[in-house]
């Protein structure tokens, strides 16, 4: 049965529709996440969503400069590159949304006057980077042994001109998508962190999109887990 | 961060193992560390893997101006940034040296070897032409980032496909990748650095050095060669003295080391270039080894959500309804405006406040003072009225102070001068103005 719906979906994944808020038939591309890839940092995670790809590296904790430290608790930053060019606003702006995210999870009292960097790198951008890079750093951050209160993940949904609903959505999607809602979550009352929205949208819209994505992160924290169990599956 | 100092014990072991022929990792003296290319989903993004040195690489495309000097020519342009991940040592600021040395390296052994034609990338001559860019992005530094990174800069300038332009007279057509096929750029060779690490003042030599080697070499030779066995570039740092057959036998030793490299590179781009023509799945997520146990694959997930409009009708009609807000613009002087009351005034009483200030100040200090608690005042008046106020902007010197808890009568203006006329004022703020004048 769960096999039906998988080849269902697969196929109207495939011919590119989104689903109608009453029906089935949204669906997040295929995930893959690889854990402790680099040797330098402490910890560091590659996550691929469908096409779009981000590689977290974490510091930490760390020596921290004096102008920088906090006293009661870690300073908490993130570095994000993109690809091509130099990082510029929008990449200000992302750092932000995503340093606020972490910041509500990481357990930073337990490593006053230290610092915990967290640096992505924009491999391939094919549409939701920003729930991508929120779900690399939050591999990374537990890769690296990081202590928090709670895992956190990003779920990008797209509005189309006549209120289809679209999760994860591709760049074409994204593009002529009338509003774009980005919404990191918590895993253990799957409670809003942080919410990054573009275009026009109703609340009951907003609402539906929430409830849509919450649906959506259970299947991330599953995948959460799984790759972990994987991972200490030999000990 | 700072760089963790080498303890010196570690500096000797090292050094005494290269001095009995041994390195840390097993290797021979000559053998260079294993490489993996993978290539993205896009054309020109490739990642490099040298041992655990990983170099992303990205090569676009733009149409611009030709150099004023260089009329007919395309525009290469390389980019080497060390990634903050790549180590703790890396900060915005603090490797401005290491990073020049690579970039002018890189840039000396592709762009001025000629390896890509520039006259290729010419569009319409003296208008318009392509501009190639390269960025490199150091992931991880375990050692020989300059290897790394022009086989990477190369492996990307050969994966990379430009969008087709065709000029016909005046009109020049630039073609999407849907309505035609990108075009590969023209490559006539393809020039690798190698690097060697000199030990001991020139005595012990060693190709591919990791990290912990280049933290107690002497020196770095690097030499810059195509397949053809043609030097591109060569340059010897830390200043060690060579002498003439150390440097042709590293020489020799560099033409069989980069006739193995470009093997493995025309394989790989063959290898990718034949799976997209098949039409199998390419891009990073093929790349992720299955069996590695900190790897982990999920296909697609469809996700239900059949509920959501339920669910979000119910949040709706259980939330409170938006609070009014009521905005009444009021238009202080031309240019500026204001919307809301703002929170209450947390400054405290501000005319007992201290604030040593001398004469010429002090009255402004007064001044402004009042001004700051006319607008409080002011304003829980205006709010009750419904039409925007525009207050008198003449240019009259008058000022009247007033006191903090009374209404104002009169309307006082925003004065810019740094002379202030004294306007009649009350009777305690003169007092107070002489309280100051005798402090």
């Amino acid at each position: 049965m769960e096999e039906e719906m998988h080849t269902d979906a697969k196929i109207r994944a495939e011919i590119g529709t989104g689903c109608s808020p009453r029906g089935p038939g949204c669906s997040l591309r295929h995930f893959a996440c690889e854990q402790n890839l680099l040797s330098r940092p402490d910890g560091s995670a590659s996550f691929l969503q469908g096409d779009t790809s981000v590689l977290a590296g974490v510091y930490g904790p760390a020596e921290v400069k004096v102008s920088k430290e906090i006293f009661n608790k870690a300073t908490l930053e993130v570095i994000l590159r993109p690809k091509i060019g130099l990082p510029g606003v929008a990449e200000k702006s992302r750092e932000r949304l995503i340093r606020n995210t972490c910041e509500a999870v990481v357990l930073g009292t337990l490593h006053p006057r230290t610092s915990i960097t967290v640096v992505l790198q924009v491999v391939s951008d094919a549409g939701s980077l920003l729930a991508c890079c929120l779900n690399a750093a939050c591999m990374a951050l537990v890769d690296a042994g990081v202590p928090m209160r709670a895992l956190f993940c990003g779920v990008t949904c797209a509005l189309d001109s006549d209120g289809t609903l679209v999760l994860d959505p591709t760049s074409k999607q994204e593009k002529e998508a009338r509003a774009v809602l980005t919404f990191a979550l918590d895993s253990v009352e799957r409670k809003l962190l942080m919410s990054s929205t573009k275009g026009l949208y109703s609340d009951s819209e907003l609402q539906q999109c929430l409830a849509a994505a919450q649906a959506a992160s259970q299947h991330v924290f599953r995948f959460y887990r799984e790759s972990l169990q994987r991972r200490y599956s030999k000990s | 961060m700072k760089e963790t100092p080498l303890s010196n014990c570690e500096r000797r072991f090292l050094l005494r193992a290269i001095e009995e022929k041994k390195r840390l990792d097993g290797r021979q003296t000559y053998d260079y560390r294993n490489i993996r290319i993978s290539f993205g989903t896009d054309y020109g993004c490739c990642i490099v893997e040298l041992g655990k040195t990983r170099v992303l690489g990205q090569v676009s495309c733009e149409l611009v101006s030709p150099k004023l000097n260089r009329a007919t020519e395309g525009i290469l342009f390389f980019n080497l940034e060390l990634s903050q991940m790549a180590a703790p040592a890396f900060e915005p600021g603090r490797q401005s040296d290491l990073l020049v040395k690579l970039n002018r390296l890189l840039e000396r052994c592709l762009r001025n070897s000629k390896c890509i034609d520039t006259e290729s990338l010419c569009v319409v001559a003296g208008e318009k032409v392509w501009q190639i860019r390269v960025d490199l992005h150091l992931l991880n530094h375990d050692g020989n980032i300059i290897d790394a990174a022009s086989i990477a800069a190369i492996v990307a300038l050969c994966h990379f496909r430009r969008p087709d332009v065709s000029v016909q007279g005046d009109e020049v057509t630039l073609y999407t990748p849907e309505e035609r096929d990108p075009v590969p750029l023209s490559i006539h060779h393809m020039p690798i650095c190698v690097s060697f690490a000199f030990f001991q003042q020139g005595t012990y030599l060693l190709v591919d050095p990791n990290e912990r080697e280049e933290r107690v070499m002497d020196g770095l030779l690097v030499i810059a060669m195509n397949k053809h066995r043609e030097i591109c570039t060569i340059q010897s740092s830390g200043g060690i003295m060579l002498l003439k057959d150390q440097v042709l036998r590293c020489s020799k030793i560099a033409g069989v080391k980069v006739a193995e490299i470009t093997e493995l590179i025309l394989k790989a781009l063959e290898n990718d270039q034949k799976v997209r023509k098949e039409g199998g799945k390419f891009g990073f997520a093929e790349s992720i080894a299955n069996q590695r146990i900190t790897a982990f694959k999920m296909e697609k997930a469809p996700i239900d959500t059949s509920d959501v409009e339920e669910k979000a009708e119910e949040i709706i009609a259980e939330a409170e309804p938006p609070s009014e807000v009521v905005s009444t613009p009021v238009l202080w002087t031309p240019g500026t405006a204001q919307i809301g009351e703002g929170v209450e005034n947390s400054w405290g009483d501000l005319e007992e406040s201290e604030k040593e200030d001398d004469e010429g100040g002090g009255d402004e200090a007064i001044i402004l003072d009042s001004i700051k608690m006319d607008t409080g005042v002011e304003v829980s008046d205006i709010g009750s009225q419904d039409a925007p106020i525009i207050l008198s902007d003449s240019e009259e010197e008058e000022m009247i102070i007033l006191e903090p808890d009374k209404n104002p009568k009169k309307i006082r203006t925003q004065t810019t001068s740094a002379k202030q006329e004294k306007a009649p004022s009350k009777k305690p703020v003169k007092r107070r103005k002489k309280k100051r004048a005798a402090n």
